[in-house]
């Protein structure tokens, strides 16, 4: 089944053995093509030359990095708001079934289309892209933190509704506080995605670096290419350190 | 516990302000969001009712073409995987030079976005779903890499201890002991990047790299809204298929194992 299924694909997706045969040593080609000539002896020249937007550049990956950090926040309160009634033992059914469905579609529609509808209706710049991005992470964050509500232990709920506390009462003082460190894990760990994430959105005119490499890819500027990729990986890279050690860091002192 | 308490207010001070800069630096005036939640009610009226635009067949077939493109990027990134793991376990490769060079590769190939590598693709191979599938088989590659690598040092060692005690050479061990250990883990990540690719695929068209993506971008492009709904409705029945399918199929896989 596995082998009709593959011929099948191969087929649709006009593929053969011939074409991936043929196409690989170009693609190889244009990735080497896009490598900078860093000679030992005048290094730092050639680095500079490689370089020579890095000004620029550093500025449209801050830009990045404030589209996913906005997003990100913004997303992460409405997800906390929607993970309280869609989690199954702290509200009604029916409440429950409505707001995971909601959830469900805010997280299934695909950022960059969002991206699409919100440059349309915002306008071209950071703030649609930063749309996209907090609707797509309220989306599935709402799931992932009400299932840490879900795990959070009854009792002290339970404890604050016999002293008088309102339901939000509850929430607030006898659920919020089990699950938090899960909460500031699962934003951590969505605002490293929100971080790749952001940096494509600029293909579709919603901000940040992505215009820029767009730009180079469409004009063939090959140097460009990398030093910009390469840009994006060291900052990826960095935030999924940072992050990585604040998560361990919030999750061992929880324990 | 003075300090705690100190710093605690002191960062979320800061982490507003930054918010408040960001919101600035992107131009969220209030007139700016007014206007486009209008024009955002004004779409969605629009889009009611989602209809085909008399091309339904010709959808259909695209977004066909999407899912072939998720399925076969996801089976060439686990084909290619598979090495790429075997050389960054620490408990299959002791020369910690050539496992840590390893594991940065694998960090690369996932550091870029797959949009990126399509968009790279298409300008090194042409548009079509051909880039597409390259596109998202790279970046899987540092993905599948890296979850099968961290599952083969999970595994049990003794299994392997008693294949090599059997009298069988190393590459026997690994094939004998260790794969079948870590086969149904692996199978049931595979499934799960098929599960994200089904949702990458769909929007690879928009730089040309086949599928879906170029008709939905197409129709935003020209304000066919009723079109652009029905194409999403399209892309999430899809989705939702493909999640429910793997889903089952993962269920199987693990009550088997």
């Amino acid at each position: 089944m596995l082998a009709i299924a593959i011929a099948a694909s191969a087929w649709i997706g006009e593929v053969s053995i011939a074409r991936l045969v043929r196409g690989l040593p170009l693609a190889a080609d244009y990735i080497a093509g896009t490598l900078p000539r860093l000679r030992m002896d005048h290094f730092s020249a050639d680095l500079a030359h490689w370089m020579w937007g890095f000004e620029d550049w550093a500025l449209l990956l801050a830009d990045t990095l404030l589209i996913a950090y906005v997003g990100t926040v913004l997303g992460g309160l409405v997800a906390l708001l929607l993970s309280f009634p869609a989690a199954a033992t702290l509200a009604p059914p029916w409440i429950v079934t409505i707001i995971r469905r909601v959830l469900e579609l805010m997280r299934t529609v695909p950022t960059l289309v969002l991206a699409l509808i919100f440059v349309y209706a915002f306008g071209l710049g950071a703030f649609a892209g930063m749309l996209a991005i907090a609707v797509h992470s309220a989306g599935s964050l709402g799931k992932l933190f009400a299932e840490e509500h879900e795990n959070a232990s009854l009792t002290q709920m339970e404890a604050v509704r016999a002293a008088g506390g309102t339901w939000a009462a509850q929430m607030r003082f006898g659920i919020f506080p089990q699950s938090l460190p899960g909460v500031l894990s699962y934003g951590l760990l969505r605002f490293e995605i929100n971080v790749r994430e952001a940096s494509v959105l600029g293909i579709v005119g919603a901000g940040g670096i992505g215009e820029e490499l767009y730009l180079a890819v469409r004009q063939f500027e090959y140097q460009d290419i990398s030093a910009i990729l390469v840009l994006i990986l060291v900052t990826v890279a960095a935030i999924d350190l940072l992050c990585g050690r604040l998560r361990r860091s919030i999750l061992g002192a929880a324990t | 516990m003075t300090k705690l308490r100190l710093t605690t207010p002191l960062l979320f001070a800061l982490l507003f302000l930054v918010l408040l800069g960001g919101l600035w630096r992107m131009d969220a005036s209030s007139d700016r969001i007014l206007n486009g939640i209008m024009k955002l009610g004004w779409l969605v009226a629009l889009m009611w009712p989602p209809s085909a635009g008399g091309v339904l067949p010709e959808l259909l077939v695209s977004l066909m073409e999407s899912l072939a493109m998720a399925f076969l990027g996801t089976f060439l990134a686990a084909l290619v995987a598979l090495p790429l793991a075997l050389l960054g376990a620490g408990n299959i490769v002791g020369n910690i030079l050539l496992r840590f060079s390893v594991r940065r590769l694998y960090d690369g190939l996932r550091g870029i976005d797959t949009l990126i590598w399509a968009l790279i693709f298409v300008s090194a191979v042409g548009m079509g779903p051909f880039a597409g599938i390259l596109a998202l088989a790279v970046p899987d590659i540092g993905v599948l890499s890296k979850l099968f690598s961290e599952a083969l040092e999970s595994a049990d060692k003794r299994q392997v201890e008693a294949v090599r005690a059997a009298g069988a050479n190393r590459v026997l061990a690994v094939r004998i002991g260790l794969i079948p250990q870590v086969a149904p883990i692996m199978l049931s990540q595979i499934l799960y990047t098929l599960e994200s690719n089904a949702r990458s695929s769909t929007v690879l068209g928009i730089v040309g790299a086949g599928g879906i993506g170029l008709a939905l971008s197409d129709r935003i492009r020209i304000n066919n809204w009723d079109e652009v709904a029905f194409i999403i409705l399209l892309i999430l029945v899809m989705v939702a298929a493909i999640d429910l399918g793997s889903r089952k199929l993962r269920m199987k896989i693990i009550r088997a194992a």
